[in-house]
């Protein structure tokens, strides 16, 4: 297929990161490099149990706590909860604690060194209760830790009849496979600093990715009107979800902190304080039974999936959604049942990570499919390209494909670049022969852009432009830049639709009090929705323009300018704001969980390739190839990152990243045993995009953040199952892991070509 | 209790009140406003805050103030003259090699030693000098690009 897209000066191009040259130089302002007059440090005490009540709080005679701020449950002013989709969670423990690491009790000093000793001169007297450490433990009730049952949420999605084809299958394949948590591990830790003034109310500025979720939650702790809590995001040295909800939180402590010192308060957590107590990635159970007739075509899907929440709500109602919207895979089936659950654990509550319940379910599908070809003795290949979705068909929920759907184009794509078939027949031969295992296998998937089912639409995002009297067009969003890009591409589209030069375009800063509320940074919204919102509103400023202000079709930047000058005086500003709008004809049932899950869909192929040393018992991923189609490519160099950045983010969740708990408590909480890919781990990373543009995105982008990291886990598992014909459906596969799962196979089956 | 240390950073005499044990991370960020050198985990593992002294790359987390008396200590923040960028912060701008941004001074610092040390890397010495330097955002890809994009650069362009 042969894609035409607009022609375009800078959309599409490589324009350099818009706040590069300050990261470069080591000017850009992380919350920790700022400081205050008279600023005060915070610190937070902790539970040190995963359940109990507290039945007191001593301090120690060894600390002059008259020099110490000390706020409690009982200095809250407004309500005793972070606001996000529900309000389970308190903002400090008051009288209980649910989880290891909760928050009680915060401390603030002028003297940062001094907190440390003081928090742990804090004796906490628990009553312990029992706790629930896992997902089988909370469905099975015997403890009731949240709600009447200990469960957070639950899904059921139902397509035709899977029970009338179990007799009539040729094939029914069953599995199970289970993947752990996983820690963000963004470089910048979570920090906040908070000011309160009597008249002006509550200002933050932090490290966080949706300014108007911390501003909403900041209202309801406060008791505070709209006008009264301002929320700035500074530069923000990563995020991946993990600065998605947890900032609320964070932000809460430290205004709460600078309200009853009288004082600006800084409070930054070091690395063993974040790893302990912010979210990580869900863990996963999720099982699969499949009916297939002879040929290999899908026939049932009966998918059981289940997730660990941790100790509240936070995240994980819609995080389960996408998951159970992933779980089919990018194929046809006219059967197919899910049924999905998020239970209620006494463990840090998990939350948003890049693919946000994706990643969980991608890894299960693929791996299944491969497990479902072996069975049937196919080529795993073959078996995915029987059922893949195309133009037309309809998804789990019924969703029809009405945009084009190339996932043959991307396949065929991926094994040319990787070899795939040339290398599997390689490998066979040489690993006879050889103490290290070559092997190569694949996963195939989509990720859905933008948020689930009706989000977007209760979302109602505001965005756009103004033009400042110094002539530089501002771009006008609460769309947060975490590394990913947002800055950059927002203002190739300003500048784009404007007719000015990309260095014309700035950001507004992200401040509660200056930009409308475009929306969460998040679900790889930024780009087809905010983008497209940018977009409208440069083309209504510009037909503004022409059709009143006297500019010309065919104008010069001075024109521009000139005309922004005139529509000032008569307006007293130049401001063009424009509104989300779904696209149209496309209906949601969030009851039978039917109709259209996303605007739109992006697509992608991942090829794995590894070697497995049988002495050392360690996996290593040699080569990887990474095809998708992501509608336009906004900025090549950009997209390339974000494509490479998730691929690397997929090794580690595959092969490296164990988040080892002891009693609910996260006992490897430290980069020295926490351990993500380095340099060396790293393999080549080969790139390609197929543009097939979405008609209702930023200049046709979709979304690309997420899509990256769903792919890889799956891929690399099956080229180790290539290699060694081990079933591995657990991840993170650690050599420990593989040790134990190729002790076994070796010694009950026949190795698998 | 505090005693003074001198030392010369970026070129110029510097000079701080400080307690001898305090780390040099914190003397840059604190006593000298330097805060481009950023703090990633505070025991050695990240490399954020890496700099370099009498022309070895270190951890600043991990160097105690008295240490580093008398020292030449190189920032990011001297790596660029007043008016054009470095060959390296060049090519990490061109080639996408940073993206949030929190790992880029002490990557810059590592590309600098690498660089000092052996002008013209293969893409096994890339990995190799940066190895104890982590980036989450970019899957280092981009930033062994950058490092070798610089490294053709010609010297004279600094």
């Amino acid at each position: 297929m042969t894609v035409e897209h607009a022609k375009t000066r800078v959309v599409g191009s490589a324009a350099p990161r818009k706040e590069g040259v300050n990261k470069l130089l080591g000017r850009a302002r992380y919350v920790d490099d700022l400081t205050r007059p008279d600023l005060w440090h915070g610190a937070t005490v902790r539970s040190a149990i995963p359940r109990g009540l507290i039945r007191a709080i001593r301090f120690g005679s060894s600390i002059d706590w008259s020099e110490f701020v000390i706020v409690t449950a009982a200095d809250i002013p407004g309500a005793n909860h972070i606001q996000l989709i529900f309000a389970d969670q308190p903002c400090l423990a008051d009288g209980r604690v649910n989880h290891c690491d909760e928050a009680i009790l915060l401390l603030a000093h002028p003297d940062k060194h001094k907190l440390r000793e003081a928090v742990d001169a804090v004796q906490i007297d628990y009553e312990p209760l029992p706790a629930v450490l896992s997902i089988e433990d909370s469905e099975q009730a015997k403890e009731i830790v949240w709600g009447s049952d200990n469960l957070l949420k639950s899904f059921a999605l139902d397509k035709g009849d899977v029970d009338a084809v179990w007799s009539k299958a040729a094939h029914i394949v069953e599995g199970e496979y289970r993947t752990g948590a996983q820690e963000h591990l963004y470089i910048e830790n979570n920090g906040v600093l908070a000011e309160y003034d009597a008249e002006d109310g509550v200002t933050v500025w932090g490290s966080l990715q949706c300014p108007f979720y911390v501003h909403r939650s900041l209202l309801a702790v406060f008791n505070l009107p709209s006008d009264k809590v301002r929320v700035i995001q500074t530069e923000t040295g990563g995020a991946f979800g993990g600065k998605e909800d947890y900032p609320s939180t964070l932000a809460a402590h430290a205004a709460l902190l600078a309200m009853k010192a009288g004082h600006p308060v800084k409070l930054i957590y070091d690395r063993a304080e974040d790893l302990a107590a912010t979210t990580k990635r869900h863990p996963s159970r999720i099982r699969h039974r499949t009916a297939l007739d002879a040929e290999g075509r899908l026939l049932a899907m009966d998918i059981d999936v289940a997730t660990d929440g941790g100790a509240y709500s936070t995240l994980s109602s819609t995080v389960l959604s996408r998951a159970t919207l992933h779980s089919p895979g990018p194929y046809v089936c006219p059967n197919v049942r899910i049924r999905s659950h998020a239970w209620a654990t006494n463990t840090v509550p998990y939350g948003a990570f890049r693919g946000f319940g994706a990643p969980q379910a991608i890894f299960a599908i693929e791996r299944h499919m491969d497990e479902i070809a072996a069975m049937l003795q196919m080529d795993p290949v073959e078996l995915r390209r029987r059922n893949f979705l195309h133009d037309g068909d309809t998804t789990a929920t019924e969703q029809r494909m009405r945009e084009p759907v190339i996932l043959d184009k991307l396949l065929d794509r991926a094994l040319d670049e990787s070899q795939f078939y040339a290398k599997r027949a390689q490998f066979l031969e040489e690993n006879k022969i050889s103490t290290v295992k070559r092997g190569i296998g694949l996963a195939a998937f989509y990720h859905g852009s933008g948020f689930t089912g009706s989000g977007e639409r209760y979302l109602n995002s505001l965005a756009g432009i103004d033009v400042t009297t110094d002539d530089e067009v501002r771009v006008l969003v609460s769309s947060t830049e975490f590394g990913q890009g947002t800055n950059t591409i927002l203002t190739q589209i300003a500048a784009e639709t404007l007719n000015v030069d990309y260095s014309a375009v700035m950001m507004a800063p992200a401040d509660t009090h200056v930009v409308p509320n475009s929306g969460p940074t998040v679900a790889s919204r930024t780009a087809m929705v905010v983008g497209r919102l940018i977009e409208r509103s440069g083309r209504q400023l510009v037909t503004l323009l022409q059709a009143e202000y006297g500019l010309s079709q065919d104008y010069t930047r001075a024109e521009f300018f000139a005309a922004c000058n005139r529509l000032r005086e008569e307006r007293g500003e130049v401001v063009s704001l424009c509104r989300y709008e779904a696209p149209p004809n496309i209906f949601w049932d969030d009851n039978k969980y039917r109709g259209e899950a996303y605007p739109a869909f992006a697509w992608s192929i991942h090829v794995a390739q590894v070697a497995v040393d049988t002495a050392t018992y360690s996996a290593e991923v040699e080569d990887f190839w990474a095809v998708q189609e992501v509608g336009r490519v906004l900025n090549p160099v950009l997209a390339g990152g974000q494509i490479e950045g998730g691929v690397a983010q997929g090794i580690g969740y595959a092969l490296y990243e164990k988040v080892v708990l002891q009693n609910g408590h996260m006992a490897n909480n430290q980069m020295t045993n926490y351990i993500m890919p380095t340099a060396q781990d790293v393999p080549p990373i080969h790139v390609f995009f197929e543009e097939v543009p979405f008609s209702h995105g930023g200049f046709g982008a979709k979304g690309i953040g997420e899509l990256p990291h769903d792919g890889p886990a799956p891929a690399i598992l099956n080229a180790i199952r290539n290699a060694t014909g081990a079933a591995c459906n657990s991840i993170p596969l650690l050599p420990e892991d593989l040790l134990t799962k190729l002790v076994t196979t070796i010694s009950t089956e026949e190795t698998v070509a | 209790m505090k005693v003074p240390i001198e030392f010369t950073v970026n070129g110029a005499s510097r000079r701080a009140e400080v307690e001898p044990m305090k780390r040099l991370l914190d003397v840059l960020r604190e006593d000298l406003a330097l805060t481009g050198t950023k703090e990633g985990c505070g025991e050695g593992e990240c490399g954020s805050c890496s700099v370099r002294m009498n022309g070895e790359l270190v951890n600043s987390c991990l160097v105690p103030a008295l240490h580093a008396s008398g020292a030449q200590i190189e920032t990011v923040e001297g790596l660029a003259d007043s008016s054009t960028l470095h060959r390296l912060q060049r090519a990490f701008l061109e080639c996408g090699g940073a993206q949030c941004g929190i790992c880029t001074p002490g990557m810059l610092m590592a590309a600098t030693q690498l660089l000092a040390q052996n002008p013209h890397p293969s893409l096994e010495d890339i990995r190799e000098g940066l190895a104890g330097n982590l980036c989450r955002c970019t899957g280092f890809t981009r930033i062994f690009e950058s490092v070798a994009a610089a490294a053709a650069l010609e010297a004279h362009a600094r």
